[in-house]
């Protein structure tokens, strides 16, 4: 595998803003333990980690924007109420979603939902529209 | 009344700035000078001889240097009247350096002018300054020192050597803390216990140390040289001069109950041996684990005992000392792993903390298997530490070292065993850690960067499932170990936090006990004549507990060496004749230092001198030595006489350690800002009362500014609060008569902060250009207010 | 019959009629009347996570302002707290209720929004209905009330995220929670132990392309349940209730060993427990809890 230089330029700066505007939280304090990965039920599908996320912010490297780790969060804030600095990731992952969705970037197509819509439980139809469409 | 001025040139430092020939002219025509000299280096041989030449010359009873700041040379020129004859305090400085020709040195005339003022200021001051006598606290040769451990033992054995006499109480039968139970020590690995007993050994035969253990400290009063300790010595049931620890008491006891000194993972009878090292060496009986002793229900171990040495009609004694210092060693205890369930710590059995990891391998070394070790260990690190969820957000400095220790030894008893250490920094700080970390590493314990967010069990084997990010591969790793070691931190002890309650000390944000200031007085507490040494301060190794117990020693012998300590002559008092007893300044005194009989009394031994309490006196009847109320106001009227037509000028109330440290600082780095300011040297801004800010504007200041110490850094607890009070009510005061209350500011520092401090002066004189002349009928409607202060 | 203000929720009406169904018989059973809102709309399901958001919180508060308004009208004798079943519903209601009265602004600017709806006051308190019986009722007089106390059966409870996480939406410690396994206690039944209790059931993955992902979850918990030998789950979460009972069907599916197991909501243990068999509605789960509750005594033919 290639390694890849990443030049650090402006627009990473711009987004790392973005994303602690958006989230409201300070990104800079993760001091990058882990926790959060070893507590997060979803960990294992993800291509980057909880913590990778957060590293990813804390650089701007807009990578973390494309990456499959932020639509696999379930928003079960496990990372949130484990976190040692006491930073709110749930909101993080959040803010990173959302920078796409409000690009109407979705990340399903509603119209691939009718098969199962009958048996589904109204609060799943509807907790997956908000969380994945804009 | 004859006062001699002394403008100095200060080799061109002033005199290439302010016109120093001028302000000695306007110094002469001022009222009772009688000698006025310009002189190049007042600080010199010849300064300081004209100085007491004209002293006897002239029979002058004051003396003004108009020069640098006093704290610079302050003391050069207290000496030096004192070799005169005179009492050192009818010296003041006026700092026309710092505060006048180095922060304007672009203005020499504003320089010059306002050299003069505050030459004036400072004759206004020794006008009505008082001579004052030394407030000495007569000291015995007695300390207490309280908690057995290391820190407690070292400093013991340090005061004994020197020839005090030393109380040492301890609340477990034994001395020897927690370090009697390690296995070996970092980096060294040195035998723990070995290393303690000499020591120990040594406390218990001193002639000058009194050992009192299985005692608490329930109470103390009193103050510096004057402590009055009252201790409860509870009774062992055994002679501790007869018993010979020949065990065949405990061999015939029949009841059994957890062994702390093993944390409850072994076994004690109720008449036991605290340890095998236990000083002093006797057996004791715990009452609450026997089967009775009123009436006797079992009597087995007496009639076993050859010695004769057991009484079951011992009682609790109380016991009670008066000593001149205190010194607080009481030590730490571990963080408590059940309250961080995700690591299963005491559900899962295969999860132990790192204390009992160290009795287990010290017992096996004796041959007793406690539990069985296995094959994989795992060590989690920071478990109660730098963690926002628990609440303690420091890191507990030892644990990185010692999971190191106990990763190698575990190594080295079984090479093919395989340890981990998962940690989130490895912080290897001190004298030979970073080579130990580095014999570790060789030994091939392996350090992955990652902290886990719980553990599991796997049901049938009792395995631990240790599943942690290697944050630096980024990849989730899982392993099962057959034992898991949880690395706790440091929390302040039980008995810590009972001592500080009783002796009134203050915590730290950490909850461990505050010294008295973070950089320069680490092993003072802010209460005068209480130190405090090793982990109750703070987690720590044993070579820095070592350092800081002699430390400790160190400072309580200097302060008893001369048989008396003298403390600064700033102090309150009561002018007693005002007092009516309200005691209304008993809860405004932030230690305590005020009681109320027929008048209020003050206990120079405690009071800070802060003044803190001068503005809760509603008839005016507390004062303060060396910066009184007339000693104020004098300088306030001095600084606002003559004021032109548009003028403005602005009071600023520096507190001495940190405010005017400061503008002296920004003075020095030449930064400029307003010459429109007159700084008045305070102890602490909290002695200035909502009256003398209301006077200021009633004589003329167009604006008030209030400096002090930040809390963390200030000698004086709580002043802050006090300062945002009067403020607030002189503001009150002010706009009642329709000045604007923001004339009025207030702002805590440190000495670093030399833009805030331009800022904030600038900013006083933009707002008082911005609201422009204040009317005189508003400063005349101000005197009714301040009616209080005028009728001396 | 003390009366509270209770929020149903969309799917209480939709899939998980048995839950409200036993829920509201459970409470009548204790003295309570659960008095449904009038006009309520949908939470959302899912609470706003970023700082800027405010348009989600409208919802939401339009149920509080419902609560005030059954006051108002005299249907409620001075109640404000709301009672909810869903958890998820509730941990959207009570988030957004804590967020938006601690910032007088938002406030005020999502009450001139609803400009047709009367002013929120900040004056509800959101609870679950777990709460109710814990501090209101109290387990013990629950106990009391037993009509089939649920003896010999072994019961896991799955709290999910919803009613613990974050910390101050919580109604129990995050950590070491024991509220349901208390309720299990005063029914009568034992509560067994399961270290996966909280971990989130995959919760909206269950829509879409990675059904997966709550499969795998919903085997890691009940296997976890049955290693301890639990022989039914409950849980207080539509969605949980989907995702562990509905989705058994792929578990089966992606580990052919996998055994079913009932799960049930923790109403319609209570129901049972009470005397209110008819309203458990067990013909609502997927997996068939009636086998295992007639093997247990529990209920006849």
């Amino acid at each position: 595998m290639m390694s890849e230089v990443i030049h650090l330029k402006e627009r990473n700066r711009k987004l790392f803003e973005k994303i602690e505007e958006i989230s409201g939280e300070k990104v800079t304090l993760c001091e990058q333990c882990g926790i959060c990965t070893t507590s997060c039920p979803m960990a294992d599908e993800m291509d980057i980690t909880p913590a990778g996320i957060m590293r990813y912010s804390q650089m701007g490297d807009e990578t973390v924007l494309d990456s499959e780790a932020i639509w696999i969060c379930a928003s079960c804030f496990t990372c949130t109420v484990r976190c040692p600095r006491g930073i709110d990731l749930a909101k993080v992952t959040e803010a990173l979603r959302e920078l796409n969705l409000r690009k109407n970037i979705d990340r399903i197509d509603v119209s691939h939902l009718d098969e199962e819509l009958d048996e589904l439980p109204a609060i799943a139809v509807v907790s997956a529209l908000r969380k994945f469409t804009s | 009344m004859k006062i001699g001025v002394y403008v100095c040139h200060c080799g061109g430092n002033i005199s290439d700035v302010v016109d120093v020939e001028r302000v000695a002219e306007f110094v002469s025509r001022q009222k009772d000078v009688a000698v006025v000299r310009s002189i190049s280096h007042m600080c010199s041989e010849s300064g300081q001889k004209a100085i007491i030449d004209d002293i006897w010359q002239y029979n002058l009873d004051r003396v003004v240097v108009s020069a640098c700041s006093p704290q610079f040379q302050g003391e050069t020129f207290r000496k030096a009247v004192a070799k005169a004859g005179l009492n050192p305090n009818m010296v003041v400085m006026a700092n026309i350096r710092e505060q006048s020709a180095w922060p304007h040195h672009d203005e020499p005339e504003n320089a010059t002018e306002k050299a003069k003022i505050l030459t004036a200021m400072a004759i206004e001051d020794i006008r009505r300054k008082e001579p004052v006598e030394k407030v000495a606290i007569k000291m015995g040769k007695n300390v207490l020192v309280i908690g057995g451990g290391i820190a407690g033992i070292q400093a013991s054995l340090d005061l004994a050597n020197a020839g005090f006499n030393v109380y040492l109480v301890e609340r477990k039968p034994s001395i020897g803390g927690h370090m009697a139970q390690l296995s070996r020590t970092f980096p060294t690995e040195d035998c723990s216990s070995c290393i303690l007993s000499p020591k120990m050994a040594d406390v218990a035969e001193h002639p000058n140390i009194h050992l009192l253990t299985y005692s608490e400290v329930l109470e103390v009063n009193g103050s510096i040289g004057n402590f009055r300790v009252r201790i409860l010595k509870k009774p062992k049931y055994v002679d501790e001069d007869k018993c010979t620890a020949c065990n065949k008491c405990t061999e015939v006891c029949p009841v059994s109950v957890p062994d702390e000194f093993n944390l409850g993972m072994t076994m004690r009878k109720a008449i036991y041996l605290p340890s095998s090292t236990a000083v002093p060496h006797s057996h004791v009986l715990d009452e609450n684990a026997c089967l009775g002793l009123r009436p006797l229900a079992c009597g087995l171990c007496s009639e076993a005992c050859e010695a004769d040495a057991i009484n079951y009609d011992d009682m609790p004694q109380y016991i009670n000392l008066e000593v001149d210092t205190i010194i607080v060693a009481t030590g730490y205890e571990v963080f408590d792993a059940h309250l961080k369930p995700q690591y299963g710590y005491g559900k899962y059995r295969n999860v132990i903390n790192a204390l009992e990891m160290e009795r287990i391998i010290v017992e096996m070394a004796e041959g007793h298997i406690i539990r069985p070790i296995g094959k994989d260990v795992a060590f989690i690190q920071c478990v109660g530490s730098r963690d926002a969820q628990i609440g303690n957000l420091y890191c507990s400095r030892i644990c990185c070292m010692y999971a190191t220790k106990l990763a190698s030894l575990l190594k080295r008893m079984d090479p093919s065993r395989e340890v981990y250490v998962f940690y989130t920094d490895l912080r290897a700080f001190g004298k030979g850690f970073e080579e130990y970390y580095r014999t570790a590493q060789e030994l091939g314990v392996k350090f992955v960067r990652g902290r886990p967010g719980e553990l599991h069990e796997n049901p049938e084997t009792k395995k631990v499932i240790v599943r942690v990010e290697d944050t630096l591969t980024r990849k989730i790793i899982e392993k099962e170990f057959d034992l898991v070691v949880l690395s706790v931190g440091l929390v302040p002890g039980e008995g810590t936090v009972k001592i500080a309650e009783i002796l009134k000390l203050p915590r730290s944000a950490d909850g461990f006990i505050k010294e008295a200031h973070p950089k320069f007085r680490p092993v003072d507490t802010p209460v005068e004549g209480i130190f405090v040494a090793g982990t109750a301060q703070g987690p720590k190794d044993i070579p820095d507990t070592v350092a800081q117990a002699s430390a400790a020693a160190a400072r309580a012998m200097s302060l008893m060496n001369k048989g008396e300590y003298e403390m600064s002559p700033i102090k309150a008092f009561i002018h007693e004749e005002r007092c009516n007893g309200c005691g209304e300044c008993v809860d405004a005194c932030p230690v305590d230092a005020i009681t109320v009989t027929n008048v209020a009394e003050i206990n120079v031994a405690v009071c800070k001198g802060c003044g803190a309490c001068i503005s809760s006196c509603p008839r005016n009847a507390i004062d303060l030595r060396v910066f009184s109320n007339d000693e104020i106001m004098a300088q306030i009227d001095a600084a606002l006489e003559d004021k032109k037509p548009g003028e403005k000028r602005i009071i600023i109330f520096a507190d001495d350690m940190c405010t005017y440290t400061l503008a002296d600082g920004v003075g020095t780095a030449k930064l400029k800002y307003s010459s429109n300011t007159y700084i008045i040297r305070v102890p602490s801004s909290s002695r200035v009362t909502p009256e003398m800010i209301v006077a200021a504007f009633e004589k003329g200041a167009d604006g008030v500014f209030l400096g002090e110490c930040e809390e963390v850094v200030s000698p004086y607890p709580s002043t802050l609060k006090v300062i945002e009070e009067n403020v607030k009510r002189a503001r009150e005061i002010l706009s009642s008569v329709g000045i604007e209350p923001d004339r009025v500011q207030y702002s805590p520092f440190v000495t670093v902060m030399f833009k805030k401090f331009v800022a904030l002066a600038n900013k006083m004189v933009n707002i008082a250009e911005k609201y422009g002349e204040i009317a005189e009928e508003k400063r005349r409607k101000l005197r009714k207010e301040i009616e209080v202060i005028y009728d001396e | 019959m003390k009366k509270f203000p209770y929020y149903p929720g969309c799917t209480l009406k939709q899939t998980a009629r048995n839950f409200e169904e036993s829920g509201i018989a459970s409470a009548k059973a204790l003295g309570i009347e659960l008095v449904e809102l009038p006009r309520w709309n949908c939470c959302g399901a899912v609470s706003s996570l970023t700082s800027d958001e405010i348009m989600r919180h409208v919802a939401p508060i339009r149920n509080l302002v419902r609560v005030q308004q059954m006051n108002d009208d005299g249907l409620l004798d001075n109640e404000y707290r709301l009672v909810v079943l869903c958890s998820m519903c509730f941990n959207v209601l009570k988030r957004s209720n804590l967020i938006v009265t601690k910032d007088a602004e938002m406030l005020r600017t999502i009450n001139e929004f609803m400009d047709t709806e009367p002013d929120y006051e900040g004056t509800v308190e959101v609870i679950h209905f777990l709460e109710v019986l814990r501090d209101i009722v109290g387990f013990d007089k629950l106990r009391a009330k037993l009509k089939k106390p649920l003896e010999g059966l072994k019961v896991s409870p799955y709290y999910g995220c919803t009613l613990l996480r974050p910390k101050e939406v919580g109604i129990d410690d995050v950590e070491s929670p024991t509220i349901m396994e208390e309720l299990i206690k005063s029914l009568g039944g034992e509560a067994v132990d399961n270290p996966y209790r909280s971990l989130c059931c995959g919760s909206y993955h269950t829509v879409g392309d990675n059904k997966k992902i709550v499969a795998e979850r919903a085997y890691k918990i009940i296997n976890a349940a049955r290693k301890n030998k639990a022989e039914a789950i409950i849980t207080s979460c539509p969605l949980c209730a989907f995702n562990l009972d509905n989705r058994q069907k792929l578990v089966k599916e992606l580990h052919p060993d996998f055994e079913y197991m009932p799960v049930l909501y923790f109403t319609q243990l209570m129901a049972l427990a009470l005397g209110k068999e008819k309203e458990a509605g067990f013909d609502g789960n997927f997996v068939d809890s009636r086998p295992l509750l007639k093997e247990k005594g529990l209920i006849k033919d």
